[in-house]
């Protein structure tokens, strides 16, 4: 479904990747993670139209996306949920939804609109329950469930999260991860950037690891959740332990 | 008692009018942050396109109304695509000398085309003024508050209970945050700038008649008008008018009890006090940020 090849981009002089490759199949999770400034969130950027420049190719669903801004890269069905959340803190809940669906509400597809508000507000009732306050208001873990339900409400086949769980507590974490299994049943596609590797891996089908710019390993989650080199580096095990079970 | 009554009235004429400006200056923060010191100039060419189209073209006024307020919309389009958006870095303070500049650019034209006498525009419809509890009220009065709070109700329902106004201010609060939801931002932004425009176009329109139109009469009008944004609060829709209405009632009042020297004082003087006192405006957004 998504296919990067050699994909190589930064910010003004400094490059953050240095040629990335990685595909994800229709109807999989796969998990990227990687350190702080690997180039995960850059990588997001640059499938979702954020990133100016760019070389290497990017093929959503066999068409190319370079040069494509972010509302063209939105009606192809591609969806991102970023790091900052990016909500709309004056306006209402249900506001900060709807807009979700501003391309649809264009074209006056306000019955399909209406259902795929009830689709959200049942995955994430505490939004139902505050649809009428001001976004701003919410907890940390409120904001992310509306930046994901906003998200939905693009109507994505693909989407792109951002390190969804990170600042949120032990319970909410879980929450978010068995709303992503949920929605992978019901056949969507994630790209899911994590820093807590080991909720991701469990979660998905397959991973990356990011290091600096570059892949260094990628395979199926299970087999990489007990890579000795990804336990060292990211699963936060012990080295003492690393080492003795090495030997 | 008809004294005050009179000074009321031409404080809540010129009010409005500030209003109506202010509410320009807001309508473009409000969408793209950048306050634009070349809004006065819109106004003057308000009143000069009115002047044009009603004297020298010879249109009837339903029809030059909206002839001059779509022209000047379409500047303030053009005003964005070539003097702001080519810009490669836009801080804020390079787009405020940006408006500057075509302040005085606007103005410069406008002295070449319409050279440097003020033209006479006629009245919208009766010039006998009205009587009302000892106090003349000139009909162009009512005119202008009629018009302001048309305009003050479409804004409102436009920014509240529409798609596009609340896409808008969508991309105002976070750009990146509309532009990944399929929000065009940059579409967005010169909507903005046509609509803020076309208000600063309509503020001349209706003040002409009272005022005469002249090249440089944009200059004073576009800083009173900042000084009411500014007084309301900033980004506020209703604060922009309170600020318009309080600004002229304030000057009205000041110039018929004391001087009429101390009149361009007095916005200057409000302005300064506000920025001390409560940097808001009186009714300014006090932001819900909690990220």
């Amino acid at each position: 479904m998504l296919t990067i090849r050699n994909l190589r981009g930064g910010y003004g002089r400094i490059e953050v990747l240095h040629g990335v490759s990685l595909s994800v199949r229709r109807g999989e999770v796969v998990a990227l993670v990687g350190a702080n400034g690997a180039g995960k969130s850059t990588l997001l950027k640059a499938v979702s139209g954020l990133l100016p420049q760019w070389t290497g190719e990017v093929l959503f669903d066999g068409r190319p996306l370079q040069g494509k801004k972010p509302p063209e890269i939105v009606a192809l069905g591609v969806g991102l949920v970023p790091e900052g959340r990016w909500i709309f803190p004056p306006m209402s809940v249900v506001d900060n939804l709807r807009l979700g669906a501003y391309l649809r509400l264009r074209r006056g597809d306000h019955k399909g609109v209406e259902e795929e508000l009830e689709r959200v507000y049942e995955l994430f009732p505490i939004l139902a329950e505050r649809r009428r306050q001001p976004a701003g208001i919410l907890s940390g873990g409120e904001q992310q469930m509306l930046a994901m339900g906003r998200a939905l409400m693009t109507r994505p086949r693909m989407l792109l999260l951002d390190e969804p769980t990170t600042g949120l507590a032990p319970l909410l974490v879980e929450k978010i991860f068995q709303i992503i299994a949920r929605l992978r049943d019901e056949s969507l596609t994630f790209l899911l950037v994590e820093q807590n590797a080991q909720g991701a891996l469990a979660l998905a089908d397959r991973g990356y690891v990011l290091e600096t710019g570059r892949m260094v390993l990628q395979g199926r989650a299970r087999e990489l959740l007990e890579d000795q080199e990804v336990k060292r580096a990211y699963l936060g095990r012990d080295y003492k332990e690393f080492v003795e079970g090495r030997v | 008692m008809s004294e005050i009554v009179q000074y009321l009235m031409s404080g809540l004429t010129a009010g409005a009018i500030y209003a109506v400006i202010a509410l320009g200056y807001t309508l473009l923060y409000n969408a793209t942050e950048l306050v634009n010191f070349a809004q006065g100039e819109f106004v003057m060419l308000g009143s000069l396109g009115l002047f044009t189209f009603l004297s020298v073209l010879g249109w009837p006024l339903w029809a030059a109304f909206p002839a001059v307020t779509l022209v000047v919309g379409l500047l303030g389009v053009v005003l964005e695509r070539l003097a702001i958006r080519p810009v490669k870095k836009p801080e804020p303070i390079t787009l405020i000398i940006i408006t500057v500049g075509a302040s005085i650019f606007l103005r410069g034209l406008a002295m070449l085309l319409w050279g440097k006498d003020p033209h006479s525009v006629p009245g919208f419809a009766a010039a006998a003024p009205i009587r009302v509890l000892g106090a003349a009220i000139m009909p162009q009065s009512l005119w202008i508050l009629a018009v302001v709070g048309l305009l003050m109700g479409g804004l409102h329902l436009f920014s509240k209970h529409t798609l596009t106004g609340k896409a808008m201010e969508a991309c105002a609060i976070h750009r990146s945050g509309a532009w990944i939801l399929g929000i065009p931002s940059d579409r967005m932004a010169q909507l903005a700038f046509a609509m803020s425009a076309a208000l600063g176009g309509i503020g001349g329109i209706i003040i002409s008649p009272i005022t005469m139109a002249g090249y440089d009469m944009g200059t004073m009008l576009g800083l009173k008008g900042f000084c009411a944004a500014m007084l309301g609060g900033l980004g506020s829709h209703w604060g922009a008018v309170v600020g318009g209405l309080l600004l002229g009632v304030l000057e009205s009042l000041g110039v018929g009890f004391f001087s009429s020297g101390i009149k361009d004082a007095i916005a200057f003087l409000l302005l300064l006090a506000i920025l001390m006192a409560r940097p808001s405006g009186l009714l300014g957004p006090k932001a819900v940020t909690r990220f």
